[in-house]
């Protein structure tokens, strides 16, 4: 988590900050993007292969897991280790971990990007604002942003969490008040770098809406940066989500969520370790998997 | 440079007084809740609105936060209703036992994370430069909770010579030192490849530099270009980063110290959160806004002097 509390405000990942040359600019989507780094770097490689194998597990839980997730049965509890019926065993309450971690990819691959999706949303549409309107405008935001990002984020986290609740929804909002600010600052910092552009000034003599000139002519620019931003706050959220979920205030129980599941069996971790190892395991391989394709993309681009 | 610290202070007091009023307001929306958590759920709700009264909660908030702002500039931030100690005390010793440990992981992360990231970027895409990075992106993508499991696992499950948990003091029959060597490592590691990826980013920029290769075409040996020429120029831009480290070192620590049973100031937090101890909360509040704060104007210090043309 941190990430937790850990990403540096305002500090774009390295090799991002020089924006690209002015004249035409690059066209290519983010699919696009994503998909070169993938054919180029054996890094990304890597990293795609795990993310696809977890979206995989998550679309397809409910047909491939063997048994319903919260199903309890105690008799298993005799003897939990993993075997023929049961691949990764059973945990505490006789539960079938891997449905449960099957199912639990689904939980944080839809919260994760939920949320990244909404920080990214609002960072956006505030950095563009700041950046292209300037003035108090700017000030003020960049100042709300500032004091947003004064608090500890684990602590900000523990703040609202124990004032409204856990619940995905929250977890969503807390995450997405904590990366906004982030986001904003690099798309404000693009911004002010192209805004005096010529083909900017040209858009403006067009006649073209200041809505239309901050998402089609400014926002392109942001493109490099926002991708890589984009998959390192993936990894990042998925950290935090396993996090809080460990500390007790994640996603309310019975569901099945990676940090919540290490944290209800930790305390037997002398006895029936794979219980805590195997959901563990899931969710480090997966940030591993996020981070691997923001270095495959970050590559890219200086070798660009 | 005088102007540039009042003005840097000035503004670190006005964002503490918008915090501590932003989470007075949040955590007081409901301060009914106070005294019936008090009172626990036995008690009659005529000694609930009693208290209630008693402890000045039927005042405005405007009123109540600025009593307590003006307690709290004289030291004093209430009593916490989950330890029934004076807030004061309870934060200085769990402050005080995060800050050892920060302590001491910070002087093992920047000796550990400088030499790898060094030793990465000074040649690119080398054997040792492959091995590095992709050791630190893994290192920094496991969940803190997860490599304390992992390393729980080895250490203590299979192998049986480290403590499980940390909790200070001899009772379980280890030395204080043991204690320590599981969390730090546990930090070391994931907060280390983070800070190693940044170190060889920055070298490796460095290293295309013009002088650099002047330096190598003159004849100097590769050794001093790196350690006279590359090294301090490499290490501006990591530096704050570095000194960010504090920050996550402070209030970060919260999910090793939850693994490890160690009695600190993220542990204390997250209790405080749970429990609604709100005087705690406050004041933990402030104290982790300072030193991010702190640490973030001594950043601009340190940029400065390791960058002469930086000025204010």
């Amino acid at each position: 988590m941190s990430e937790m509390g850990r990403s540096i405000p305002g500090v774009p990942p390295p090799g991002n900050a020089a924006a690209k040359p002015e004249g035409k600019p690059e066209r290519k989507t983010l699919a696009g993007r994503t998909w070169l780094a993938l054919k180029q770097s054996p890094i990304a490689t890597v990293g795609g292969t795990i993310v696809a194998f977890w979206i995989a597990c998550a679309l397809f839980a409910p047909w491939i897991a063997p048994y319903p997730p919260n199903k309890m049965d105690a008799l298993l509890i005799a003897y939990p280790y993993p075997s023929t019926e049961h691949w990764l065993g059973v945990d505490n309450l006789g539960r079938d971990i891997l449905s449960r971690i099957l199912w639990g990819a689904r939980t944080v691959l839809t919260v994760a990007p939920v949320a990244v999706l909404g920080a990214a949303t609002l960072g956006i549409i505030l950095g563009l604002l700041a950046g292209y309107r300037g003035g108090w405008i700017d000030a003020l935001i960049m100042r709300i942003g500032d004091t947003l990002l004064a608090f500890p984020r684990i602590i900000l986290y523990l703040i609202i969490i124990a004032r409204f609740g856990a619940s995905a929804l929250n977890i969503i909002l807390v995450v997405t008040l904590t990366a906004a600010p982030i986001i904003a600052r690099i798309v404000r910092g693009v911004t002010l770098d192209v805004r005096n552009r010529d083909y900017v000034a040209a858009a403006r003599m067009r006649g073209e809406s200041a809505l239309y000139i901050m998402f089609a002519e400014i926002l392109p620019n942001a493109r490099g940066p926002l991708t890589v931003d984009l998959f390192l706050r993936l990894g990042y959220t998925t950290v935090t989500i396993g996090a809080l979920g460990f500390l007790g205030v994640g996603l309310p129980p019975p569901d099945p969520d990676w940090g919540g599941m290490v944290k209800e069996t930790y305390g037997m971790i002398f006895i029936w370790p794979h219980m805590t190892l195997f959901p563990a395991a899931a969710i480090s391989s997966l940030v591993i998997g996020f981070n691997f394709l923001a270095t495959g993309l970050q590559e890219m681009k200086r070798d660009a | 440079m005088l102007r540039y610290t009042a003005k840097q202070l000035l503004f670190m007091a006005a964002t503490l007084l918008v915090v501590s009023f932003l989470v007075f307001a949040l955590n007081e929306l409901t301060p009914i809740d106070v005294a019936r958590k008090l009172l626990g759920p036995y008690a009659t709700q005529d000694q609930v609105d009693t208290l209630y009264k008693q402890m000045g909660l039927d005042r405005s908030l405007l009123a109540r936060y600025w009593e307590y702002l003006g307690n709290a500039l004289r030291g004093d931030f209430g009593v916490s209703i989950l330890y029934s100690r004076p807030v004061a005390e309870i934060l200085w010793d769990r402050l005080g036992n995060t800050l050892l440990l920060a302590g001491i992981c910070f002087s093992v992360i920047v000796p550990f994370s400088v030499l790898l990231g060094v030793l990465a970027g000074m040649r690119e895409r080398s054997f040792i430069d492959r091995a590095v990075s992709v050791f630190a992106s893994v290192c920094a993508s496991i969940p803190e909770f997860a490599l304390g499991v992992f390393l729980l696992a080895i250490f203590v499950v299979e192998l049986g010579i480290l403590p499980g948990i940390s909790p200070l003091s001899t009772s379980g029959g280890w030395p204080i030192w043991s204690q320590f060597v599981l969390p730090v490592a546990v930090v070391t590691l994931y907060d280390g490849g983070y800070l190693i990826s940044m170190i060889r980013t920055s070298m490796v920029e460095v290293m295309r530099q013009p002088f650099i290769r002047t330096a190598t075409l003159k004849g100097m040996p590769f050794r001093d270009v790196v350690v006279k020429h590359a090294l301090r120029n490499a290490l501006v831009t990591p530096f704050t980063v570095i000194l960010l480290q504090l920050n996550y070192l402070v209030s970060g620590l919260v999910v090793v110290e939850m693994v490890f049973a160690y009695p600190g100031f993220g542990r204390m937090m997250l209790e405080a959160a749970l429990n609604k101890d709100i005087a705690l909360i406050e004041a933990g509040t402030l104290c982790a806004v300072s030193v991010t704060m702190l640490t973030q104007i001594a950043g601009d210090y340190g940029y400065m002097a390791l960058d002469p043309r930086i000025r204010v």
